[in-house]
């Protein structure tokens, strides 16, 4: 296996991106990092800044104010790089189809910035956080 | 003849030369502290995991960070500077590797020559000041807003830092040499114990831990100094925290602690304190919340500087009558 790949699945640095969530998604992400979960065991950790992030958790519907953000955050992501999209409204806009907010599906948005985007989707309302760190488990084992 | 001496002179030369690379190089300077660092930072992570009731990440994983930064894109932004924003990060790199070599050097062959402690606090600045010029001429908002509170933290915790490293000087009766500092222990006297407190939350904020990374607060400027840069850059800023994270305590040790040995119970000793003082630095880190940086300007120059002044002026009459433990 190529080093880059293997050293980059054992240490995944987060960048949090909420693109219109109602914040459910966001605690359960916190969750992650508490000592019940603990996702430092991993190497995950969250970061402040997009560009010392592998990995792009976004969460929420994706409204119209929020997609222009998202598509410049993954553009300032350095690549290889994974995105996932936490919840039922990022994975396929939810209980919001067809809201006069939405601006579409996540994945199609950041789709339209790259064709060959690595996107994992977690979906629940909230996900539970094993069910995020199977989702994580999942994508890495794609790459 | 003269042929013969001639080449003879130009092979010891060669090997000077190339001792003196394996010095920088490898044993005490770049691959040797640098591994010492990457532990010393799993040590930082580990022991704040555990005192958060955390399992905490792997022994390795400071490596496998580096490694997966080495192999990400590099991102440079449009409006940056770009030669002062890809140059930064090597010369504080190089500032730390200086230091960390000289200290080991020191430690190991005892050939100290005098001024060396005050070249070492000049090199301790550099990192800083590399961290100030890459920021600046990243062209980023956040990353203006971390440079200028790194530039006051620096006029905070140079003056401090400073001062209790004349205790130490006093103390040692003006020898401005670290071989000769570092053969007594000042923190056994009452005026080397408060220098040497102050010296500690000085390297706190030196190697920008918590109460003292107001500069690099991921919640409020998302990374400050270091917000722009991404891939193998920032894997060299992460080498240089790391390097640090030796050169700054062992510098400590040897000024305050009583130094190093190169064998037998000195060595475990100097481990000893070593791990001491990366401990404290630890155990601050994690009991502490964040200060706004008017607060830790008053801190160092105010409760530090007065600190200081009284252990200046203790050590002075201690070294006048000739009471140690003064």
């Amino acid at each position: 296996m190529n080093w880059k790949i293997w050293s980059l699945k054992k240490s995944i640095w987060v960048f949090h991106v909420n693109a219109g969530a109602c914040n459910n998604c966001d605690i359960e992400i916190v969750n992650l990092l508490t000592p019940k979960f603990d996702v430092e065991r991993f190497g995950i950790k969250l970061v402040g800044s997009p560009r010392h992030a592998d990995a792009l958790l976004v969460t929420g519907v994706g409204t119209r104010q929020a997609v222009i953000r998202v598509r410049e955050v993954y553009r300032q992501i350095p690549k290889p790089c994974v995105v996932f999209l936490i919840g039922a409204c990022a994975c396929g806009t939810g209980i919001f189809h067809k809201g006069y907010h939405v601006a579409g599906p996540l994945d199609k948005i950041i789709r339209e910035v790259d064709p060959n985007a690595i996107i994992a989707y977690v979906p629940g309302c909230p996900p539970k956080p094993e069910a995020m760190i199977s989702g994580v488990v999942k994508a890495l084992s794609a790459i | 003849m003269g042929a013969v001496l001639e080449g003879y002179g130009k092979g010891t030369e060669m090997i000077d030369v190339l001792q003196n690379l394996f010095w920088i190089l490898i044993f005490p300077g770049f691959v040797f502290t640098l591994i010492l660092g990457l532990l010393a930072s799993w040590i930082v992570r580990k022991v704040s995991a555990l005192v958060q009731w955390r399992v905490g990440p792997p022994i390795c994983q400071p490596l496998y960070d580096i490694m997966k930064l080495m192999g990400k894109e590099v991102l440079v932004p449009q409006d940056a500077q770009r030669a002062v924003f890809l140059a930064a990060p090597l010369v504080g790199l190089a500032g730390v590797l200086l230091l960390s070599t000289m200290l080991w050097k020191i430690t190991i062959t005892q050939t100290a020559f005098v001024g060396d402690i005050i070249v070492a606090i000049y090199l301790m600045v550099l990192p800083s000041l590399a961290l100030i010029l890459g920021s600046s001429a990243s062209a980023s908002p956040h990353a203006a807003v971390g440079t200028s509170r790194e530039m006051k933290l620096v006029m905070g915790y140079e003056l401090p830092l400073v001062l209790a490293f004349i205790v130490v000087v006093i103390k040692a009766g003006g020898r401005l040499n670290l071989a000769a500092i570092a053969q007594q222990a000042p923190v056994l006297s009452i005026s080397g114990f408060l220098a040497f407190v102050v010296a500690l939350l000085c390297v706190q904020a030196k190697l920008g831990f918590v109460p003292f990374d107001i500069a690099e607060s991921e919640t409020e400027v998302a990374g400050g100094v270091i917000i722009e840069y991404s891939g193998a850059l920032l894997a060299v800023w992460k080498v240089m925290q790391a390097m640090m994270l030796v050169a700054l305590p062992l510098f400590l040790v040897m000024v305050f602690l009583g130094g190093f040995g190169t064998a037998g119970w000195p060595l475990v000793g100097g481990i000893g304190k070593y791990v001491l003082v990366l401990v404290l630095l630890i155990l601050i880190k994690n009991t502490n919340p964040r200060l706004r940086i008017d607060q830790a300007m008053k801190f160092f120059w105010v409760y530090c500087g007065l600190i200081l002044v009284i252990a200046v002026i203790l050590a002075t009459i201690g070294n006048y009558y000739g009471i140690n433990w003064l």
